[in-house]
């Protein structure tokens, strides 16, 4: 019996895959399927992994899919075969000699993607030709190229790939881009940004992250938008800062360029979910112009004098603080060999007293603590209380208004370049781009509540 | 072939709809009756007009399942339409805003339209899967339904033949439209993601009039379930219409089944002169290979002319186009449907597609009387080159949108001469219908990666039979051998008391046509005594029906105990027990208006109150206090 080649049956396994192969009838087979309920005509498509193994996925000739009982099935007529060939239309992106040169970075996310039959999921599919296919205003601003760094879902990106990130930027300086745009899941495009801004210092050009709420496989996708707003900064934007460029409110109306170190994803799945705290925004991004909020952003510049600096000490950890924590967690870190520490604490940046012995034991075992707050929104200040003076004691360095997230990123960087922690302690206090403020705006904190009257006339009157 | 003229629409014959082949065939969409929306845990069924908040989006077209456009996304796609939604906090959260991803399906909504499905006689499947249904016109601001197949091949019974079902679907409803003008559309959220089902027939209807029969049995049948919503737009009927040579065409949203012989009238019209376009075109010589066309700027040209239009157009820096139709003279105005011709085919595209929506948004040489002068046509004539048997359209509005105007005049006369082009049509109140978009194909579904495939076990089939009402058509033959009379049966058959009846007659050995006829007839009658009929309820009819099965209630007593009953709200049996005679009452209103006249009352104009008050006390569950305040000349 010839050997049987499991991805002609992908997805499949049990009653379901048993059925199948007796009918041989692998995937993508055109098929009327006969069974004690009438007979069904359509193709067998691949079944997602999680799903059972007692049903059959056919497709209807109208377009839907429905799952068929396994065990039912008498008997399968084949008419052939066809297979999907998800292939977004290619078109060569057009060349302006006029244009300005834009590299999209790409690292995985949903700016453009594909069915996964494997896990009914959406993947990611990317190149100049695709997204020109399928966002085709693009070459109104840019000369575009490409290119795949990685292929991961947001959450699967880490330290090793900021480096590789930063290194990538550092080469596409150095060959005179005059802008870059980085394909990123949004899930932690906030850490990422946040690595670029201290491991890629002084760029000459606007370095845009992008992503998209809404995948890009429905038509109310941000991603398109996204990407126009992206291509346009970095095409002819003068901020020359690594940012965040996503959707301001939920509306298809204009996106944000957020500093990469005062930006954050505050709700799970709304569009306008990036949002700079503690601060406002650099700038609005529309299809047609780009309207700077602020003045004291770096300018873009003619020279290539980039530093890059790609370091990252792994072993650095962020613990959230909760009433009754117990001592043990800083413990255990210490005991594993963590060198850095960020605390969310309460309010001003508390933790409860049983937790001083242990946040001692780590200043002496050569750990940095740092103390950033849990409120998000405002600043570090251990003297109004004599708990915080006590923890200042122990070694606990108040980390301003950095947010927790920007603090861990910040420390394993810092502990990369060395273990000296007085100079750590310097890298960490010293803002590089506005990780630490001096001061907080007064329209830095804003969150509506929803309502109140005055809050209510207001959405009422501009689209959110 | 095409010989045959359509009649004007009550002269059609039988014969007639064969000679040209007709053909429909029914997508009907009933709104299921839930508390709740099918995706999210918004209440279902509040409607309101005035709204919190707007949202702006633009749809993009997206790739299907297996990796191409659909032509009508693309279509939609160059519309470039600003889609505006007016959201309401109480009817409208996050997810139908597409700001965050779905909820498990509504397992009541899917409780009820298997329920339905199975009425059908269809077979449910085994595992449902979501797909996501591309509309790019904006009606779901996600840019898709969410829409699964749950029920396949069933039939109901019609005439002599069967009408067979070919599939039933949940999906959930779309916004209410407000405006749509230029490029900007206006959508209501309030019914957006309600539970919807939709029941496609196979095309087998040969005549208007049967397909607005099958509709109507549809809808008893349904309705019968009391589990779905009724009233306008509850129901929505989707006409699929052909005619020999023909294209499947679907006329959408029809609100009402007796508009439906009208419409699919006029739409096998449309289809049929456009046939008999094609023909006259061969015989001018016109086919898709030698069919040519011209399009000339003339906004310079047209500078001074006098026609409101055009003139507002030229003067406000619009840019003014003519397209030439080689060979097309007189056939912009060659009839389609009653009173309508093909250069309305031609303006609904400019309408939908190029967004000019001011009306008339194109004027053309096969009619010139109302539009410009004969020496403007002339000029525009000399201009272009037109021969004496060309036709000219003149098309204004922005740039872009007149170049894309230019593009589809072209693009719909030259469909003339292949024949008709596939389309959704909207419904007009006159019977006519107007192009609302190209007929979307099985390219634009796409699974919805958001929500698993669901399994439907037996044991969940088994649990919908308990409620599940008998087949309207299995009952309606059961009255009708009872004998029960005509008018009667109708109602009973989509009654909700049908169970009860059965019960009735079967058990309690009742009179078929007496208890037909206190559960149908009586509620009516009871309208006229000031009655609130709707809050009878069953526990009132099954109290009578026993009592009177058990030979407690007189036959020619069942109307005045159910009026009885009716005011009471209740059941009791005191009603049966001891009904006030007529006697009695009059000797207890006496003796309390004799003990009243004692009385000092302090408000007199209050004393008929106090002294119904006082018989009341003696007879209350007896008779109707209506009738009591009746005989004493009381009113409040």
């Amino acid at each position: 019996m010839a050997e049987i080649n499991l991805e002609d049956y992908k997805g499949y396994r049990g009653v379901a895959l048993n059925t199948l192969q007796k009918f041989k009838t692998p995937i993508w087979s055109d098929v009327e399927i006969l069974t004690d309920e009438g007979s069904f005509k359509g193709l067998i498509l691949p079944r997602s992994e999680t799903a059972d193994e007692f049903h059959i996925v056919l497709k209807m000739p109208i377009g839907y899919n429905i799952g068929i009982s396994a065990e039912k099935i008498k008997d399968v007529k084949i008419f052939g075969r066809r297979e999907a060939k998800y292939k977004i239309p290619e078109k060569d992106f057009p060349y302006d000699p006029k244009k300005p040169r834009v590299k999209l970075l790409g690292t995985g996310g949903t700016i453009a993607s594909r069915l996964d039959y494997r896990t009914g999921a959406v993947i990611p599919a990317f190149s100049p030709g695709e997204l020109y296919g399928s966002v085709p205003e693009l070459a109104d601003y840019c000369n575009l190229e490409t290119e795949k760094l990685y292929g991961e879902f947001s959450e699967n990106i880490g330290p090793k790939h900021w480096k590789g990130v930063a290194e990538a930027i550092g080469k596409e300086i150095e060959k005179g881009v005059q802008g870059i745009v980085i394909g990123h899941g949004t899930d932690i495009m906030h850490h990422t940004a946040a690595a670029l801004s201290f491991m890629v210092q002084n760029t000459p050009v606007p370095i845009v992250m992008v992503g998209s709420q809404r995948s890009s496989d429905r038509p109310s996708s941000d991603a398109a938008s996204n990407l126009i707003h992206a291509v346009k900064t970095a095409a002819e934007s003068d901020i020359a800062e690594v940012m965040v460029c996503m959707f301001g409110p939920t509306s298809d109306m204009y996106g944000l360029l957020h500093r990469g170190t005062r930006v954050r994803k505050m709700h799970s799945s709304y569009r306008s979910t990036f949002r700079t705290i503690g601060d406002i925004p650099i700038a609005m991004v529309s299809h047609e112009k780009i309207t700077p909020l602020r003045e004291d952003y770096k300018r873009r510049r003619d020279d290539k004098e980039v530093i890059i600096n790609p370091v990252f000490e792994e072993k650095v950890s962020i613990v959230y603080y909760y009433p009754n924590m117990q001592p043990d967690i800083i413990d255990s870190l210490v005991d594993n060999g963590y060198k850095g520490i960020v605390i969310a604490g309460t309010g001003l940046g508390h933790v409860n007293k049983p937790m001083y012995p242990a946040l001692k034991r780590a200043r002496e075992k050569n750990v940095a603590v740092y103390m950033t707050v849990q409120t998000l929104w405002g600043y570090v200040q251990m003297y109004v209380y004599d708990t915080g003076r006590d923890m200042m004691e122990l070694g606990v360095v108040p980390a301003a208004n950095m947010l927790p997230e920007v603090a861990y990123v910040k420390l394993g960087w810092a502990l990369g370049q060395t273990n000296d922690l007085e100079k750590v302690k310097e890298i960490m206090l010293t803002p590089i781009n506005g990780e630490i403020t001096e001061r907080e705006p007064s329209n830095g904190y804003l969150i509506y509540q929803g309502g109140l009257p005055e809050v209510e006339e207001f959405i009422k009157q501009y689209r959110k | 072939m095409y010989d045959f003229i359509f009649k004007p629409f009550n002269e059609m014959t039988e014969e007639d709809y064969k000679t040209v082949g007709f053909k429909s065939g029914l997508e009907i969409h009933q709104q299921l009756l839930t508390e709740k929306k099918l995706f999210c845990r918004c209440p279902a069924g509040k409607y309101s007009k005035d709204y919190d908040a707007e949202i702006l989006r633009h749809m993009r077209p997206t790739l299907s399942e297996m990796g191409v456009y659909d032509g009508t996304a693309l279509m939609e796609f160059k519309t470039k339409k600003n889609i505006i939604y007016h959201i309401k906090r109480e009817t409208v959260c996050t997810y139908e805003m597409d700001d965050t991803p779905p909820f498990l399906i509504n397992e009541d909504a899917l409780d009820i339209a298997i329920g339905i499905g199975m009425l059908y006689n269809c077979n449910v499947v085994d595992e449902i899967h979501i797909a996501r249904k591309q509309y790019l016109d904006g009606s779901i601001p996600t840019g898709f339904q969410r829409t699964a197949i749950y029920a396949l091949d069933g039939w109901i019974p019609y005439k002599d033949r069967k009408v067979k079902i070919v599939q039933m679907s949940i999906e959930e409803d779309s916004c209410r439209e407000v405006s749509d003008i230029g490029h900007d559309r206006v959508y209501l959220t309030d019914r957006l993601g309600m539970p919807l089902i939709e029941t496609v027939t196979e095309p087998a209807m040969k005549t208007p009039q049967e397909v607005a029969e099958v509709a109507w049995q549809c809808s008893k049948l349904v309705r019968s379930t009391h589990k779905v919503r009724r009233g306008m737009g509850a129901a929505r009927e989707d006409v699929n219409v052909s005619v020999e040579g023909g294209t499947r065409v679907e006329i959408k949203g029809v609100p009402q089944i007796t508009l439906i012989p009208l419409l699919t009238y006029n739409e096998a019209m449309r289809q049929w002169n456009l046939l008999r376009l094609r023909e006259e075109l061969k015989k001018r010589g016109i086919t898709p290979e030698t069919f040519k066309a011209e399009s000339y700027d003339i906004t310079k040209l047209l500078k001074k002319v006098h026609y409101a239009p055009l003139k507002n157009a030229a003067d406000s820096g619009m840019m003014l186009s003519a397209v030439v139709l080689k060979g097309f003279k007189d056939l912009l105005h060659w009839q389609t449907q009653t009173d309508t011709y093909f250069s309305k085919e031609i303006s609904d595209r400019v309408r939908v597609i190029a967004c000019l929506t001011n009306i008339p948004n194109i004027i053309h040489s096969d009619s010139k009387s109302d539009s410009i002068s004969s020496a403007d046509w002339l000029k525009i004539k000399k201009f272009t080159n037109a021969a004496d048997n060309d036709t000219m359209i003149i098309v204004w509005g922005s740039e872009d949108d007149v170049k894309t105007a230019v593009n589809e005049i072209i693009i719909r006369a030259k469909e003339a001469t292949i024949g008709i082009p596939s389309e959704t049509r909207q419904a007009m109140s006159d019977g006519t219908n107007g192009f609302e978009r190209i007929l979307p194909g099985a390219d634009r579904m796409y699974p919805d990666t958001d929500l698993p495939p669901k399994k439907i076990t037996s044991e969940r089939l088994d649990k919908i039979k308990l409620w599940l009402p008998e087949q309207i058509w299995k009952r309606i033959e059961w009255y009708n051998k009872l004998s029960i009379p005509k008018d009667t049966i109708e109602e009973l058959s989509v009654s909700k008391y049908a169970k009860l009846f059965k019960k009735a007659v079967n058990d309690w050995k009742i009179n078929p046509t007496t208890a037909a006829v206190l559960l149908i007839q009586y509620p009516k009658r009871l309208i006229k005594y000031g009655c609130i009929i709707e809050w009878l309820h069953e526990g009132m009819f099954e109290g009578i029906l026993k009592s009177y099965a058990d030979g407690k209630i007189p036959n020619d007593a069942l109307l005045t105990t159910l009026r009885t009953v009716a005011e009471l709200g209740a059941f009791t049996e005191e009603v049966i027990k001891n009904p006030a005679s007529k006697k009695e009452v009059d000797e207890v209103i006496k003796l309390a208006q004799t003990e009243c006249d004692k009385m000092k009352i302090i408000n007199p104009e209050k004393k008929n109150e106090i002294l119904l008050g006082m018989i009341m006390k003696k007879l209350r569950g007896r008779i109707p206090a209506k009738v009591i305040a009746d005989k004493i000349g009381f009113s409040n």
